[in-house]
């Protein structure tokens, strides 16, 4: 059985696909990934720094009911199956982008899935911080606005850096999964060859090729992470 | 001038209410050093944090030259902020950012333009010594550098009072000198007011003009610091004069009298001052307690001496001790 996979035509018709479809498809879930993560950290990142910065008033007074009701939404997205959101958001889909299938649409169900989850990395980033830091800040005469933007964001960049590479190679992964309901990419090659037509020498290509853009991407993250953070000494 | 009246904090915490602050008051004049000392938990920390309202007093004022601290705005407050800054025990230093732009801080929050901050800051970074570690980072330097980083960075906007909260205490005794003899000079220098929150007499003792015991929310004594060291009269006070040589931990026998001799600097390092007496007065004295130590020939520091026999005795004895220069006795009651 495994011989058939290396069958010679099997083989050569693999290496067909992988010479027409794959480099489009790497280019799609690249860009699909780096997009949605995009939106996702324009999205999360404000709601994280507020669940941090409001909570029990220290920097923003922002009133306890603002804060539990943005805790359970964001609770309530995180636990929905990825697959089932992908499905539940298609009305919105269809009205921001005009249709349900194809690449840019996965953007969409990608944002609304991965937004909640950036937005509590986020929190666990901001919570690392010292809070007598945030102290000092406002000793000094610091504006709340001045303490998130001059103290408690730049203080955190490696950590954010390194939980947004998490969040980058989740949303990677979603996103190859998002091909089995109409996105396109790396996922949608592994599905429709591997599990549709039994080639499943093409499905073992796009899992390579998936393997190897979270590889780049986590080693980008983590060497950024580490090349901005100044309390490693004598970098 | 900054006047503390009444001032009461409490606390609500899930084992009840605790009374940190319970109404203390307490004028600190311009230009002095002022020490509040207290053992941890007397409540230092939170009288300092109600100073530059971090912590928003119960009840009572501070008045600031004038100006009511808690009647201030927030906008105002952030600008009075930038007159009264702080140094802390943990130098609280930005740590992705270089020294240079640490100092800048503060300059950048109230508007400065930014070669005008950096050239403030180079300035100050060159007065605490550190002129060659503009672009080092917090991580790189000594606790030591870093507090003199975090002192440049207090005086970059020219302030009127600076708040030390425990700066020395996470530093080693050599390091701690050269932090507060800095502290000093720039007081010399600036003639700003300095506050000195610690825990320890060595720190007051160093560089504060006057003190104030905080004992468990009150305000045990204040004073001079060379008259409250002379002759503690709280408890408090005494406990921290006198941390090794403290009365309620001598046993003291039933037909036996005491009394505590002060060393404020006595030539007595060459006398055999208690075997003088012994042939002198034929009193035999007995050492209950001994915290003294020798700077030069002169001594410092204090003894519990207790005298067999009747309250003739004790007089003669005090009386022989009393009469040496620099030496300051009191008799302690059981």
């Amino acid at each position: 059985m495994i011989a058939d996979y290396f069958a010679s035509d099997t083989v050569q018709t693999a290496l067909d696909i992988l010479k027409t479809q794959f480099p489009i498809a790497i280019w799609e879930t690249v860009y699909v990934t780096i997009l949605s993560t995009a939106f996702s950290i324009i999205i999360g990142l404000p709601l994280g720094v507020l669940i941090v910065a409001g909570e029990d008033g220290k920097i923003l007074k922002i009133p306890k009911a603002v804060l539990s009701v943005l805790n359970v939404i964001i609770n309530l997205l995180r636990s929905v199956p990825f697959l089932i959101l992908m499905i539940m958001v298609f009305p919105l889909t269809r009205l921001i982008v005009g249709t349900v299938v194809g690449t840019p649409a996965s953007v969409v169900p990608l944002v609304i899935a991965a937004f909640p989850f950036v937005a509590r990395l986020v929190e666990s980033s901001l919570r690392e911080l010292n809070p007598n830091i945030i102290e000092m800040a406002q000793s000094m005469g610091s504006s709340p606005f001045q303490i998130i933007a001059k103290v408690m964001i730049p203080e955190s960049m490696p950590s954010l850096i390194s939980n947004m590479t998490i969040a980058l190679t989740t949303i990677l992964g979603y996103s190859a999964m998002s091909g089995i309901l109409g996105g396109g990419g790396l996922g949608k090659i592994a599905i429709n060859y591997g599990y549709y037509r039994y080639q499943y020498l093409v499905m073992i290509f796009a899992v390579v090729f998936l393997i190897v853009l979270v590889q780049l991407f986590q080693s980008l993250g983590t060497y950024l992470a580490t090349r901005t953070d100044k309390r490693l000494k004598n970098r | 001038m900054i006047e503390i009246q009444n001032l009461t904090k409490t606390f609500q915490t899930s084992g009840g209410t605790v009374e940190a602050l319970k109404g203390i008051s307490l004028t600190v004049e311009d230009g002095d050093i002022f020490g509040i000392i207290g053992m941890s938990g007397a409540g230092k920390s939170t009288l300092v944090r109600c100073i530059n309202m971090l912590e928003r007093p119960t009840s009572g004022n501070i008045i600031i030259d004038g100006k009511d601290m808690g009647k201030l705005s927030n906008k105002e407050l952030r600008e009075e902020r930038r007159n009264i800054t702080m140094i802390f025990q943990g130098f609280n230093l930005l740590m992705q950012r270089n020294c240079l732009k640490n100092v800048c801080f503060p300059l950048e929050l109230a508007g400065v333009k930014k070669s005008e901050a950096v050239k403030r800051a180079t300035e100050l970074l060159n007065i605490v010594g550190l002129g060659d570690k503009l672009s080092s980072y917090p991580a790189q330097l000594s606790g030591g550098q870093q507090q003199r980083v975090a002192i440049a960075r207090a005086l970059a906007t020219h302030p009127k009072i600076l708040l030390c909260d425990e700066a020395t205490s996470a530093l080693d005794p050599q390091t701690t000198q050269s932090i507060l003899s800095l502290i000093r000079e720039i007081h010399d220098k600036l003639g700003i007011t300095v506050i000195v929150i610690t825990h320890q007499m060595s720190v007051v003792e160093q560089i504060c003009t006057k003190v104030a015991i905080l004992d468990k929310g009150n305000i045990a004594e204040v004073g001079q610091v060379s008259d409250v060291f002379a002759a503690p009269k709280s408890d408090a006070a005494k406990r921290l004069v006198y941390p090794e040589g403290y009365e309620s931990s001598v046993s003291i026998q039933e037909d036996e009298k005491v009394f505590r001799v002060v060393f404020n600097g006595a030539m007595t390092t060459n006398k055999p001052m208690i075997a003088q007496m012994a042939i002198d007065l034929n009193i035999a004295a007995n050492i209950k307690a001994a915290s003294t130590q020798c700077i030069g020939d002169k001594a410092f520091g204090n003894m519990i001496l207790g005298i067999s026999g009747g309250e003739e005795e004790l007089k003669k004895a005090m009386e022989y001790m009393g009469n040496m220069p620099n030496i300051h006795v009191e008799e302690i009651v059981k």
